[in-house]
């Protein structure tokens, strides 16, 4: 009778279906044999997650000791779940072309599917766990299989790709376990032992009698940790490579979710340090190296050959700046760095869209070989030069937006640290430019005898360019007018973050 | 008289881990440094179990068994096995002298005793003293993975890293999901076993010298 009462309690909250329904789906896309069916049902299964994440809006379900949503979570939970599911449309696109190229054996794709759907369930179990440990077991578990995904090819390179991920990425999570642990060992003398002590609704109110010094030093271990995952440098390595060598879908989602959740919780740690008010300013650390992340990426930029790896770099640059934003602190810059970070959520895996496309129509992954996209695809070509020009920065699009905000925050505080950031930001900008410049316009290559082209459907066409041009709306929507609830609703959590 | 006893006693398991550790640098053959890993994973075994009978917290038992079977039976021998049938090189290769590993090695210990001790001054006895060794134990994981160049003893400073963090959380009076965050780790840890095996990296790199790795920076063409 009470496991029955318990499940019907959890029936009625929709944090339960958030996580059950990915992983239901991936232990069921695991044994299913069939790859189209399995592409669609992973269609659907990502958009019923997003559907669920959407009830939360309507009905906030009460915090308990092992989940729970607030003013901060819930917006990323909604950003995960509605990427997690454009993507998933894209990765059906992109999974039937790579089939016909006979480059996926059909255990590849069942693993694949499984591993997609698992993906999702650990970002989203790492949002709305309110306890740390948990938030913990579900980041280390992204990075499994995340891991497994990048290597999915088995060529050497995404071997080497996955082993460099493996490794950084292990060291970054055990560092950020022993950040956690002295967490707990600054909150249980105040909050006695046991599961209380772990949890983020019960730490943050009692955050001012933990001890400073013990934080100071847990925060140390956590921003490195976490920093990893983030791609900060210069612990940023493993980026680039499992950018590049992955499918491409996973691409979209390490830049659009993983970095994200990763600064997530990042972010929550600095809320009890400020809660706290007697340790270090976290501020200027995060500041470091989000400066430092923004320099060399922008630098790294002008010197790279290969069309992943440059959008690879090009989010170590926006991790960089947003955590900038939030080292910055106060509500104008947590306003622009939660705004950045939808922004380049949104971009950068709309951006990956469209470069999984182009790697496959032209075959390489060389910059040099791709030219002339506005030319030879047009609806393909323009789509990206939008979603290019926005995660450059140019106005109107929303990407331009939040960094103004930034730079001009910046400026208002500390007008020495603005000038480094407007710099960055420039030379980031005229290396993509050169680089749109080439890809975008000019001649188109002699066309080469490409493997799929004439073999893709258009419904696969369509399928693919949907994704990309919907979020290409999105950012420019942004950027011209954002919706007054969704404001009000940055301010609070800006306020939030202190 | 008791609590003196159970304190001393979870110092001297502890800095047997953390003896271990150091033993862990200065090994000059592959299989002796999986011998001292093995070596080391029974004394956090130890160190758990110490740990749940002082703490009345029976769930520490089950780390202390993950520790003792997986760490200190399982992940040896398989890695034992992995290096025979890979043919891989049975000397450790060392991109800093074993006596420079050493003298840093020391001084990350007395770094990690400095930083902890003041930081901890009003916690319990019990926990400082392990903090401050699980600290070094960390530390000296990591120096191990920076300083020894193949695959294996990558794993293994890997592994002696995480040994370092699991005393961490035994230590911690009280800590909820020891249990399943030793699990998790045991799983990440069963993978990149599985990994090196899997694939096959000697076959596809025709070393496991990590360095072969680093050639690869990206854009190639």
């Amino acid at each position: 009778m009470t496991v029955w009462a318990a499940l019907e309690a959890g029936a009625a909250n929709p944090l339960m279906w958030i996580l059950a329904i990915p992983l239901g789906s991936a232990g069921f896309l695991a044994v299913l044999p069939h790859w189209r069916l399995a592409a669609w049902l992973n269609v659907a299964a990502a958009g019923t997650t997003f559907l669920a994440s959407l009830v939360l809006f309507r009905h906030r379900p009460e915090p308990t000791h092992l989940l729970f949503i607030d003013d901060f979570n819930i917006y990323l939970v909604a950003l995960t779940a509605f990427v997690g599911f454009t993507t998933s449309i894209f990765s059906a696109a992109y999974i039937g072309r790579e089939t016909q190229a006979d480059r996926l054996s059909d255990v590849h794709l069942r693993f694949y599917h499984a591993m997609y759907q698992a993906f999702l369930f650990t970002m989203l179990l790492a949002l709305v766990a309110n306890n740390t440990g948990v938030m913990w077991v579900a980041v280390e578990a992204a990075t499994l299989t995340t891991v497994l995904m990048v290597s999915l090819y088995r060529t050497r390179e995404a071997i080497e790709a996955a082993w460099k991920y493996f490794i950084l990425c292990s060291v970054g999570i055990g560092l950020a376990l022993f950040g956690t642990t002295l967490v707990y060992l600054a909150a249980q003398p105040v909050m006695g032992d046991g599961a209380d002590a772990m949890a983020w609704t019960l730490l943050i109110g009692k955050a001012h009698a933990f001890h400073p010094d013990l934080l100071n030093l847990a925060f140390v271990f956590l921003l490195v940790g976490y920093g990893t995952k983030v791609g900060l440098a210069p612990l940023h390595a493993w980026l680039p490579d499992a950018h590049a060598e992955g499918p491409t879908p996973i691409s979209a989602v390490l830049s659009g979710l993983l970095l994200n959740v990763a600064l997530y919780a990042l972010l929550r740690f600095k809320m009890l340090l400020a809660a706290n008010g007697k340790t270090l300013e976290p501020g200027p650390l995060m500041i470091m190296m989000g400066l430092s992340s923004l320099f060399l990426s922008a630098f790294m930029l002008y010197r790279r050959g290969d069309i992943k790896r440059l959008f690879a770099y090009s989010s170590i640059e926006h991790m960089g700046v947003i955590t900038f934003a939030f080292g910055l602190g106060g509500p104008v810059a947590n306003f622009a760095g939660l705004m950045h970070m939808t922004m380049h959520s949104l971009t950068k895996s709309g951006i990956f869209f469209a470069v999984g496309i182009i790697t496959q129509n032209a075959g390489t992954k060389r910059l040099a070989d791709i030219r002339g996209l506005t030319a030879s695809h047009p609806v393909l070509g323009w789509g990206f030069v939008i979603a290019v020009l926005a995660i450059a920065g140019l106005p109107p699009m929303g990407v331009f937006m939040s960094e103004f905000l930034v730079v001009t925050s910046a400026f208002a505080r500390q007008p020495l640290l603005a000038l480094p950031l407007a710099v960055g930001l420039l030379l980031a900008f005229g290396a993509l430019a050169i680089r749109l410049q080439g890809m975008a316009f000019g001649a188109p290559p002699p066309a080469r005898r490409v493997h799929s082209q004439a073999r893709v459907g258009l419904m696969s066409t369509v399928l693919a360019y949907v994704p990309l041009w919907l979020h290409v709306a999105l950012v420019v929507v942004a950027g011209l007018w954002l919706p007054g609830p969704l404001v009000a609703w940055f301010e609070a959590v800006a306020k939030l973050l202190g | 008289m008791a609590q003196q006893f159970s304190y001393d006693l979870a110092h001297l398991i502890g800095a047997t881990v953390l003896m271990a550790g150091m033993g862990l640098l200065y090994q000059r053959r592959l299989f002796a440094v999986l011998n001292t890993f093995a070596f080391q994973a029974v004394a956090l075994a130890a160190a758990a179990a110490w740990q749940a009978h002082v703490q009345h917290a029976p769930h520490l038992y089950a780390t202390a068994a993950i520790a003792l079977i997986f760490k200190a039976i399982a992940v040896p021998l398989a890695l034992h096995w992995l290096v025979e049938r890979l043919g891989i090189h049975r000397t450790v290769e060392t991109a800093l002298s074993i006596g420079w590993t050493m003298i840093v090695g020391v001084a990350l210990v007395a770094l990690s005793i400095m930083l902890v001790l003041p930081v901890t001054a009003k916690a319990a006895a019990l926990t400082r003293e392990s903090l401050s060794i699980a600290m070094s134990v960390v530390l000296l994981g990591m120096l191990m993975m920076i300083t020894r160049r193949n695959a294996v003893t990558q794993v293994v400073g890997f592994m002696a890293l995480e040994n370092g963090l699991i005393l961490a959380a035994v230590s911690a009076k009280g800590m909820p999901l020891v249990v399943e965050i030793s699990i998790a780790f045991s799983v990440l840890v069963a993978m990149t076993v599985f990994g090196i095996f899997f694939f096959r990296i000697r076959e596809r790199f025709d070393t496991l010298d990590l360095n072969y790795l680093e050639t690869y920076r990206g854009d190639r063409q």
